[in-house]
């Protein structure tokens, strides 16, 4: 299929961008790597008037350590991600999610910044930033990711504003992600993100609901001293994950305990 | 409204109009005319499209011409060199990597990238790479055997996409 | 047969220089001058009435040529289209088929009208543009359902939703539950799958009204049959259109039979007076493309203790679709394939064919096959799990070793060795000891799984006389011409069709080889219908070798022999004492007097002919073979389950095929890899799923239909046993197919096993993880 047809403009930086989404209504969108915008459009799922490219925008690929703020250019690619040495160092498991997302030629495009906008709960990078209490720096200001993921696809951002960066949390301590999927390539029916920050534990949970998911309930049990067993035994708690193709709601929840207590002992091993 | 596009595909510097919702690879097949792009799905998860932009493996169906703006594009037709197969292809060929020949071009893009970036892979790291492409034809089985083929030769041959083609082929011919 | 080069050698496919490079010829790879793009617009619901269609908005798009509908092609486009008797000659109701709905579709996707404009986006723009009013009706998507005479019908007014309802007794099967000592039942479901080769169809077409010629250019395993079907439909005579599938990326079945777009682009192109493409989505195919498997089997196995097998009595309720497929009942043959590799005193065989509003099933890789090993190596390992008996044992037991050998549906094994292949397959795993570290697994709550699949299969189809009555009257035989040219080159022309299987080598290789002349001497010629011999009946059912290649074996001995008399004539010999050794015909006894097989070509153009012979060196052969051949194998799959989660890895998969007399082996290995991954991925990933309430397809992409990539297939460890088949004068049998029919069963059965500790008899596929939690959840409940 095609696309039906579209205006284009290629902004030339973020003043320019956000003037011309201004202009053109809420029914332009903003194009940067194009992996989740353009197989909805190729499907007519999604009918854009206009594309505003920002994808030439510079200075958002970058990616550097501010004191103890780990800083990401809406533009990196998943690619750029998992092979940056300054990613590895300070904060691995972002580079660990990013080394499987998608496949090779989806890593190459795919950016940072398109996964966080499109708000898909069965992302990766929305569990992490929601864990982590990640700050999602747009052209209008700043969301911290608990205020961000409001529901399925659906985010605080205004038509005209674009995210220019999101900063996390530099966290080097135990961690692990487990992407529970059917095929490698594919998005994780669920998955199970752990980290170790401050001491304490910060467990996430990817496909589990409308949004990402933090479990709370078990970090709680986990700072009480509860065993890893024992509290991953509650990461299920509050949640109502969907049914649909891959997994029922109850195996969710089934499996977001068991990859849960996994990713903990896998993270402490 | 048309816009301009200007790159190099396979050496050849080309300058077009395109509509912004031409697909890089619908401007790859119909207006440069290289037809070893293939598509087989809508949803980007065959990898038949597969063509190096800028030195990267890119899905060709999930980008616009537009954005190819200023790229160097290379497809499976730029590979060989002055008649002579590349590695992979002649791997590919050597290896029985290939049975209707649909998804070859693009797994052996795909590939083209991944030694780039791994010379060496082990198993795990080809499936890995490789992991984009659908094959329905081998079970995978002989591709996998085939870009371990090709990496052993361009390591011989100093990593160089040329040479080694010759190499294997004659015996592979005639060993029963 | 005598040693010889090239036959039995791994020689590299000669196909592949241009299709590694990206010249293959492709039917999308190439448009005719003033090539318009064909776009339909289809069904969005399983069933409903068509009110009315606007088209006038779409027809008013400034790059839009014609709209058509169902009244548009009723001028061009006659009768209806072609169901074949298959396996199940005796239907009750086939559903008239029309290429386009008229007044009622039957599912989703079905064609309701189509836009012709001068580029794609034009065509894709304006069909969104035809408005059609649908008055949704009741729709009915589940073949159990569907028998239900209180429930809709998937055509309005149907008397019900039955298309065939035959039961196929062989042998003495009351006798043999009269006799039983015990009878096992099982019920196993076959979902529906995707063929899903990675090119989607693609149709062009060109209309010349001067010369009154239609060249059609389509991807297709069998351009004959097409040729003879829209020929007939535009009642145009068959000299007139001309059908031609150059290169195709993978069929499987899916590319047998004729679609609604191969009538359409070309009508449209003789409506339009331009020539017409049209390129099939993949969402497309996901909904319109034919779908095989959909069945499901209830059986009854009669067993004495000693595990001894008596009788099987066994339904397939098979989900026709909302139109019988034009070899839909093929699949039948499910049924007739159910007494395996094993000896039986009686079976009786019930198969029902049910109409639903989904799209037809027609063959797809292994089509019947697969599900009669499926089901008869599934209730083995069940009689084995009742009598608590190994379940290689209950195999040995039973296992048919003398041939031929009449299964009790009156089919003639030709040839087998079932002991020796089994034997192979369980020496390579160390069956003794991997059922010790399974044992020792379990103690640990480690669950390791063991399945095994010892299959015979029918293939080549096939002798004249039983398939003449299966497709209506063409007797599938094959034909080929041989034509050597006065230099001495031989170009062959054979009705079979190769898109994937490499016979421009393995055919060469024999032509090569009979002929004496060098391979690259040969050229291969197929897919188009305006060469060669006058029909050809195309690639299916693993018949390629052991029909397309005798005939290319009888049309090369019928040259060579001609170049033998023509040889003795220059020789001036006795023609029984000329000899042909490697493309020499040398006088027996004084080898110096010898002529090459470039002379005798030359000479056979000239003037210097025996008394009576023509001129010329060329010859056409069909070749009749006296039987099917039964190729088979026995494979073993060696999984774990992680109880926890439901998730399999399969640690091992170890498979022992034999399929006759090899001609190329890395053509044979490749062709068994690729099966195989299709029967795994049956087993684990695969499944074509409808809303049971909306009746909309949830799996219309690849997003949601799992085709398994590199990461998730294992590399299997693929051995040989040779076992020549008496049917043929090479002893070929054929392999395209072994693979996939062996593959999901050997997977299924290994699960099974591995899940029996924790009270799970059963599991049907894909074994999905969250199914197999479920299943795990429901034995676990007090």
């Amino acid at each position: 299929m095609i696309p039906a047809s579209f205006d284009y403009r290629r902004a030339h930086d973020l003043d320019e961008a956000t003037r011309w989404l201004g202009e053109l209504g809420p029914e332009a969108k903003v194009l940067a790597g194009g992996h989740s915008l353009i197989p909805l459009m190729r499907l007519r799922l999604a009918q854009p008037s206009a594309l505003v490219d920002i994808g030439r925008v510079p200075g958002l690929d970058t990616i550097r350590v501010d004191g103890d703020r780990l800083r990401i250019g809406a533009l990196v690619r998943h690619a750029a991600l998992a092979r940056s040495e300054v990613v590895r160092r300070a904060l691995p498991l972002l580079a660990e999610m990013a080394a499987e997302v998608g496949d090779q030629q989806v890593r190459a495009r795919g950016t940072l910044g398109g996964v966080i906008a499109h708000a898909d709960p069965a992302g990766d990078y929305p569990t992490l930033a929601l864990m982590l209490d990640a700050e999602i720096v747009t052209t209008h200001g700043s969301h911290p990711a608990r205020d961000f993921f409001q529901h399925l696809f659906t985010t605080p951002l205004q038509p005209d504003e674009v995210i220019r960066e999101v900063t996390f949390p530099v966290a080097a301590g135990p961690h692990r992600y487990i992407k529970f999927r059917r095929r490698r390539c594919d998005w994780a029916i669920v998955g199970a993100a752990v980290q170790q920050s401050d001491g304490g534990w910060r467990l996430g949970l990817t496909n589990c609901g409308p949004t990402p998911m933090r479990a709370r309930a078990a970090e709680a049990a986990l700072a009480e001293g509860r065993t890893m067993a024992e509290a991953a035994l509650q990461a299920a708690e509050g949640l109502t994950p969907p049914s649909d193709l891959r997994a029922s709601s109850d195996y969710r929840r089934h499996l977001a305990r068991v990859l849960t207590r996994r990713a903990l002992e896998q993270a402490a091993a | 409204m048309a816009e301009r596009v200007r790159l190099t595909i396979n050496g050849v510097a080309r300058e077009d109009l395109v509509e912004p919702r031409t697909l890089l690879v619908h401007y790859i097949r119909e207006v440069a005319g290289l037809t070893g792009t293939h598509v087989g799905c809508d949803t980007s998860q065959c990898g038949a499209c597969t063509v190096l932009v800028d030195g990267d493996a890119v899905k060709s169906c999930t980008a616009f011409a537009v954005q190819a703006d200023g790229a160097t594009i290379t497809t499976i037709e730029g590979l060989a060199r002055d008649g002579e197969l590349h590695p992979l292809q002649q791997a590919f060929w050597d290896e029985h990597g290939l049975q209707c020949g649909y998804c070859t071009p693009g797994f052996i893009m795909a590939s083209v990238k991944l030694l780039a970036d791994t010379p060496e892979p082990s198993d795990d790291e080809i499936r890995i790479g490789l992991e984009g492409n659908l094959c329905r034809c081998t079970g995978y089985v002989n591709i996998l055997k085939a870009v371990r083929t090709a990496s052993r030769r361009m390591t011989e041959a100093g990593g160089a996409p040329t040479g080694g083609a010759a190499a294997g082929s004659a015996a592979a011919r005639t060993a029963g | 047969m005598a040693v010889t080069q090239l036959i039995g050698a791994r020689i590299q496919r000669r196909e592949d220089p241009r299709l590694v490079t990206g010249h293959g010829r492709f039917t999308d790879d190439r448009s005719p001058r003033g090539c318009c793009v064909l776009q339909v617009v289809r069904s969005p619901h399983p069933h409903a009435r068509i009110r009315s269609i606007d088209t006038a908005r779409a027809a008013a798009h400034p790059d839009v040529l014609r709209v058509l509908t169902a009244a548009d092609f009723r001028s061009v486009l006659h009768g209806a289209m072609p169901v074949t008797p298959s396996f199940v000659a005796e239907k009750r109701q086939v559903p008239e088929r029309f290429p386009i709905a008229t007044e009622e579709v039957v599912y989703q996707g079905e064609p309701v009208a189509v836009v012709v404009a001068r580029d794609r986006a034009a065509a894709v723009d304006a069909a969104e543009w035809v408005v059609v009013d649908y008055e949704p009706l009741p729709a009915v998507v589940d073949p159990i359902a569907a028998l239900d005479p209180a429930g809709p019908r998937a055509h309005a007014g149907a008397p019900d939703n039955v298309c065939w309802d035959v039961t196929y007794t062989g042998g003495d099967v009351a006798g043999a539950f009269a006799d039983a000592e015990l009878v096992v039942h099982g019920r196993i479901v076959q979902q529906r799958l995707a063929p899903t080769p990675i090119e989607g169809r693609v149709v062009v077409a060109e209309h010349d009204p001067y010369d009154e010629r239609m060249t059609i250019w389509l991807g297709s395993q069998n351009p004959h049959f097409i040729r003879l079907f829209v020929s007939q439909a535009l009642q145009m005579a068959e000299t007139q259109v001309r059908v031609v599938s150059r290169d195709v990326g993978g069929g499987f079945g899916s590319k047998i039979s004729p679609y609604p777009e191969d009538y359409l682009v070309p009508a449209a192109a003789k409506l339009v007076g331009r020539p017409v493409k049209w390129v099939e989505t993949r969402t497309e195919a996901m909904a319109g493309t034919t779908h095989g498997r959909g069945q499901v089997f209830e059986a009854d196995v009669a067993v004495r203790r000693d595990g001894t097998l008596l009788g099987m009595r066994l339904t397939q309720t098979l989900d026709v679709g909302a139109y019988c497929g034009t070899f839909g009942a093929f699949q039948a043959v499910a049924v007739y394939m159910a007494p395996g590799a094993y000896r039986w005193r009686g079976v009786e065989g019930r198969t029902i064919g049910v109409l639903t509003n989904r799209v037809p099933t027609d063959p797809y890789r292994g089509a019947g096959r697969p599900e009669g090993t499926h089901l008869v190596e599934r209730m083995v390992d069940l009689v084995a799990r009742e009598l608590g008996m190994d379940q290689a044992e209950v195999r040995r037991r039973n296992f048919v070793t003398a041939f031929p050998f009449t299964n009790p549906f009156g089919f003639v094994y030709d040839s087998g060795n079932y002991h020796g292949s089994l034997d192979l397959a369980l020496a390579a795993v160390d069956y003794p000891s991997l059922r010790r570290r399974q044992a020792e697994g379990r103690a640990a709550g480690r669950y390791l799984g063991i399945g095994l699949s010892t299959y015979v299969e029918i293939c080549g189809f096939g002798p004249s006389a039983p398939t003449a009555g299966a497709t209506g009257g063409i007797a599938l035989v094959e034909g080929a011409q041989v034509r050597v040219f006065p230099t001495g080159s031989v170009a062959v022309y054979v009705g079979t069709h190769a898109h994937g299987q490499g016979h421009d080598t393995t055919f060469a290789q024999i032509v090569a080889d009979t002929l004496g002349v060098p391979m690259e001497q040969v050229e291969l010629h197929h897919g188009d219908t305006d060469e060669g011999t006058g029909f050809g009946y195309g690639t299916y059912g693993s018949r390629s070798l052991s029909v397309g290649g005798m005939a290319v074996r009888g049309a090369s001995l019928l040259v060579r022999e001609k170049a033998r008399r023509l040889a003795a004539h220059l020789l001036e010999a006795a023609e029984a004492d000329v000899l042909v050794e490697r493309g020499r015909f040398a006088v027996r006894g004084s080898p110096a007097s010898s002529r090459s097989f470039q002379e005798v070509a030359l000479a056979a153009y000239g003037a210097n002919l025996p008394s009576g012979m023509e001129q010329g060196l060329e010859a056409v052969h069909y070749f009749d073979p006296a039987n099917f051949v039964w190729p088979f194998g026995a494979h073993v799959c060696v999984v774990e389950v992680d109880p926890d989660t439901g998730q399999v890895t399969i640690e091992r998969y170890v498979a022992v095929d034999d399929c006759g007399t090899v001609i190329n082996p890395m053509i044979v290995e490749g062709q068994v890899q690729g099966g195989i991954a299709q029967g795994i991925a049956q087993a684990l990933f695969e499944e074509v799923v409808y809303d049971p309430d909306s009746g909309q397809l949830r799996t219309g992409t690849l997003l949601d239909y799992l085709v398994p990539t590199m990461s998730e297939l294992p590399v299997p460890e693929c051995s040989r046993q040779v076992t020549p088949s008496p049917t043929n004068e090479l002893g070929v049998k054929g392999v395209g197919e072994a693979g996939t029919i062996a593959a999901s069963v050997a997977v299924i059965n290994a699960i099974c096993d591995a899940l029996q500790p924790l009270g799970i008899r059963h599991v049907d596929m894909p074994a999905s993880p969250d199914r197999l939690w479920q299943q795990l959840q429901e034995v676990r409940r007090p």
